[in-house]
């Protein structure tokens, strides 16, 4: 990514050892709404010993398809995300429900087809969430990483009851210096997002949001984590709606020490009590910044 | 019963204006969900007798033809009547027809909801039987004048408080307070001479056994035993499905049903009612009678709904379900609520009435985490979906901006560029405030919370132009 790091190779010429080469498959949410954790995931990988690309062909997981019943929509983005990802050693994705998509769910769509299913088996057997992957594949844990703050962690359902991510993240979370957990009551259950269901159903989502918010109101938590966007975009919504200053990250951002900066709906102009008038906004300049 | 599954949208905002409803609902949902807990983490080996329930069911399912009638022979060696029905309407005329024969004026019933299913209610009401509804959460929603809201504790909707003030105006002996141990007496006082003056006792059956023809009731207040003893002729409504095919078979259930349903080892009672009184009993009904009835479930049998028929009705799914804890039973606007009735539904009524429930789900999967016979509702619920874009039944709009999305993101160049446009557009509108409190055409979000800006540039441009840099910094 830059010149004290892989982009020439140096890492790979110091350690014998080859690396696995990773293609980071972004999600259209973090692509469009929250770039800073795709940073902060290559950043994370590559600390972890990978050698990381994130392919241009990618856009969608197909979820939105899938979901509404649109088979042969799906079929085809899938498609296209295993051609552009056929390269890989790994595929991961910092999103629970994406990644479970892709891991899991897509199979139905290759089951009239053999010689797809084929293709399609290698390339789920490839594909990890994020979290899972770190600690799973890799058995990385975070070294030197600081996060002053009192977290509840939220464990979002697709990567949870999919994919079977529990533990992960907070066995990645324990290694920060700084971070305490407190528990989150009904830490297990659905936050009301469910893709196009909130604003399908906006009032039954949102009553099952007021009731995330309560709760994470009274865990103490002035910081509120979960592993997946969508989630994490609906519950920072209601929070900030409702006037309440828990900052909302992405796992991964706090893990790759790049939490420092405004929360999931919060401006720098929310931060006074810190030093926010000197961050940057833009979460690739801050981190080339910072490290350059 | 009234399916109103196709105004689901108005159901669920009367619902949630109704301010005990929330209530009402997170009580008892709560200690439900705390008590099946406990009870799951105290029984070891739940997930073999649970690999066991579900291999049974669709064993059972696969040979459903060979079982059916092995228990049609043995309960009528019991000296039972067998009669089979494939419709609602068949199973209450065939009902209605044995209270014709016996004269019948009164008829006790042990809630079912297969009585519910086939509309036993407004049949005996049309023929005008008087019917008295044993189970204590059943006769408080006849006294309201409600359907049932829940399919293991009908009267989930109702505080204590409520159902004390409805006993006061309805009660010949009222409660005194609201205590719930006052409630049941007076509800005691209410029912039990209409137990013994019944002419009939209606059941359903939680299960049937093929190999000794035995009906199976599982219950907690011992209605089920004082509706079907003390009158002259016992009626039993029971679904195809509820096929087992021996007792030992059975017995997996009975370990599984009180545990997902109530959060307890077993219920008070669970009688095997084998045929009618024999020479010397000392009591029971001098006739028995088991309506077998399909009602769609034959077709659910030969198509992908087939896992569904291994539900044995237990509510854990709708007892953990957030969609459910909101909005309660009614809204649901079927006879089965839920996650399991969101599927029930739509194959018993049609997919174009019932086309809200599938889709009103988040797709948690915490129902199918919580069924005790493995059942794959959110798989189901997306099948659905499924078949009703391929029959057209998806609405117009959604279908065409799903297809304009679609065609974008299939064309990464495309997507990068409405992205870009989108991106920016919200950037202008949020300004320095990181968020959006109002976005044209996001009312649905915005109504309720604020939307965050993106935080600068997509990611692929940032990614393209820090590579660059990278390039121009290694070259330098």
């Amino acid at each position: 990514m830059n010149s004290d790091n892989d982009a020439l190779g140096f890492e790979a010429y110091k350690k014998p050892r080859v690396k696995p080469r990773v293609g980071l498959f972004v999600t259209c949410l973090v692509d469009a709404m929250r770039p800073s954790i795709g940073f902060a995931s290559i950043k994370l990988l590559e600390d972890a010993g990978c050698q990381v690309e994130v392919p241009s062909l990618q856009t969608c997981c197909g979820q939105p398809a899938f979901n509404s019943g649109a088979d042969d929509y799906a079929r085809a983005i899938v498609s296209q995300v295993i051609d552009a990802f056929e390269a890989f050693d790994y595929v991961v994705v910092p999103s629970g429900s994406c990644a479970g998509m892709l891991k899991v769910h897509a199979a139905e769509l290759f089951v009239d087809d053999p010689q797809r299913m084929a293709g399609y088996a290698v390339f789920s057997q490839k594909t990890f969430e994020i979290m899972s992957f770190l600690r799973d594949v890799i058995g990385y844990q975070p070294e030197g990483v600081r996060y002053d703050g009192v977290v509840a962690y939220h464990d979002a359902c697709a990567g949870l009851r999919e994919l079977d991510i529990h533990d992960q993240p907070r066995a990645l979370l324990d290694g920060v210096e700084g971070l305490s957990r407190v528990p989150l009551e009904g830490d297990n259950v659905c936050c009301g997002f469910g893709g196009t269901f909130c604003v399908k159903y906006p009032d039954i989502s949102n009553e099952i949001v007021e009731d995330k918010a309560r709760c994470i109101a009274r865990s103490g938590a002035d910081t509120l984590l979960a592993g997946d966007l969508g989630c994490l975009m609906n519950m920072a919504g209601k929070l900030s709606r409702e006037g309440q200053s828990v900052k909302v990250f992405h796992t991964i951002e706090v893990l790759a020490g790049m939490a420092n900066g405004p929360g999931i709906c919060q401006s720098a102009g929310d931060m006074r009590s810190e030093e926010a008038s000197a961050l940057p906004t833009d979460a690739a300049g801050s981190s080339t910044k910072a490290r350059s | 019963m009234r399916q109103t599954s196709d105004k689901f949208k108005a159901n669920v905002t009367a619902a949630l204006q109704r301010p005990n409803l929330r209530v009402a609902l997170n009580r008892t949902t709560t200690l439900l969900q705390t008590r099946r807990a406990g009870v799951i983490a105290d029984f070891p080996e739940y997930e073999e007798v649970r690999d066991a329930g579900q291999r049974i069911k669709d064993h059972t399912l696969e040979n459903l033809d060979h079982y059916l009638v092995e228990f049609e022979k043995n309960a009528i060696a019991s000296g039972a009547k067998v009669h089979w029905a494939s419709t609602p309407k068949e199973a209450t005329d065939t009902i209605l027809e044995i209270c014709k024969a016996h004269d019948a004026k009164s008829v006790t019933r042990v809630k079912s909801m297969l009585g519910e299913e086939i509309g036993i209610g407004e049949a005996l009401a049309a023929n005008g039987i008087e019917r008295v509804e044993t189970d204590l959460a059943e006769h408080i929603i006849q006294l309201a004048g409600d359907p049932p809201s829940h399919i293991v504790m009908p009267a989930m909707h109702k505080t204590h408080e409520d159902v004390a003030e409805l006993f006061r105006r309805k009660h010949a002996e009222p409660p005194e307070s609201d205590d719930v141990g006052e409630l049941v007496e007076s509800a005691r006082r209410e029912l039990r001479p209409k137990y013994v003056s019944a002419d009939i006792g209606i059941s359903g059956a939680n299960f049937i056994v093929a190999d000794t023809g035995s009906v199976v009731t599982v219950t907690n207040e011992g209605n089920a035993e004082l509706t079907t003893a003390p009158p002259r002729v016992h009626i039993v409504n029971v679904g195809i499905e509820k096929l087992v095919p021996t007792t030992e078979h059975c017995s997996v259930f009975i370990r599984l049903l009180a545990r997902a349903a109530l959060g307890t080892e077993i219920t008070q009672y669970t009688t095997f009612h084998n045929g009618p009184k024999r020479l010397g009993d000392l009591d029971g009904p001098e006739e028995m009678h088991i309506v077998l009835v399909d009602n769609r479930r034959t077709e659910m049998l030969a198509d992908f709904l087939r896992p569904m028929l291994r539900c044995i009705r237990c509510g854990a799914c709708m007892n953990h379900c957030p969609v459910y804890g909101a909005i309660g039973g009614h809204a649901y606007g079927g006879v089965y609520p839920g996650p399991m009735g969101s599927v029930l539904t739509p194959a018993m009524t049609s997919l174009k009435q019932a086309g809200d429930l599938p889709n009103a789900c988040t797709l948690n999967g915490r129902c199918k985490e919580v069924c005790p016979v493995n059942i794959p509702l959110p798989d189901l619920m997306r099948r659905l979906r499924e078949k009703q874009w391929r029959e057209n039944l998806t609405p117009r709009s959604f279908r065409f901006g799903l297809g304009v999305w679609a065609f974008a993101v299939r064309r990464p160049w495309l997507y990068r560029l409405g992205s870009r446009v989108g991106v920016g557009v919200m950037r202008l509108l949020a300004g320095r405030r990181g968020r959006l409190s109002i976005l044209p055409g996001a009312g649905g979000w915005t109504r309720h919370r604020n939307l965050p800006a993106p935080e600068g540039a997509t990611f692929m441009q940032q990614y393209k132009r820090v590579k660059r840099g990278a390039r121009g910094n290694g070259e330098a």
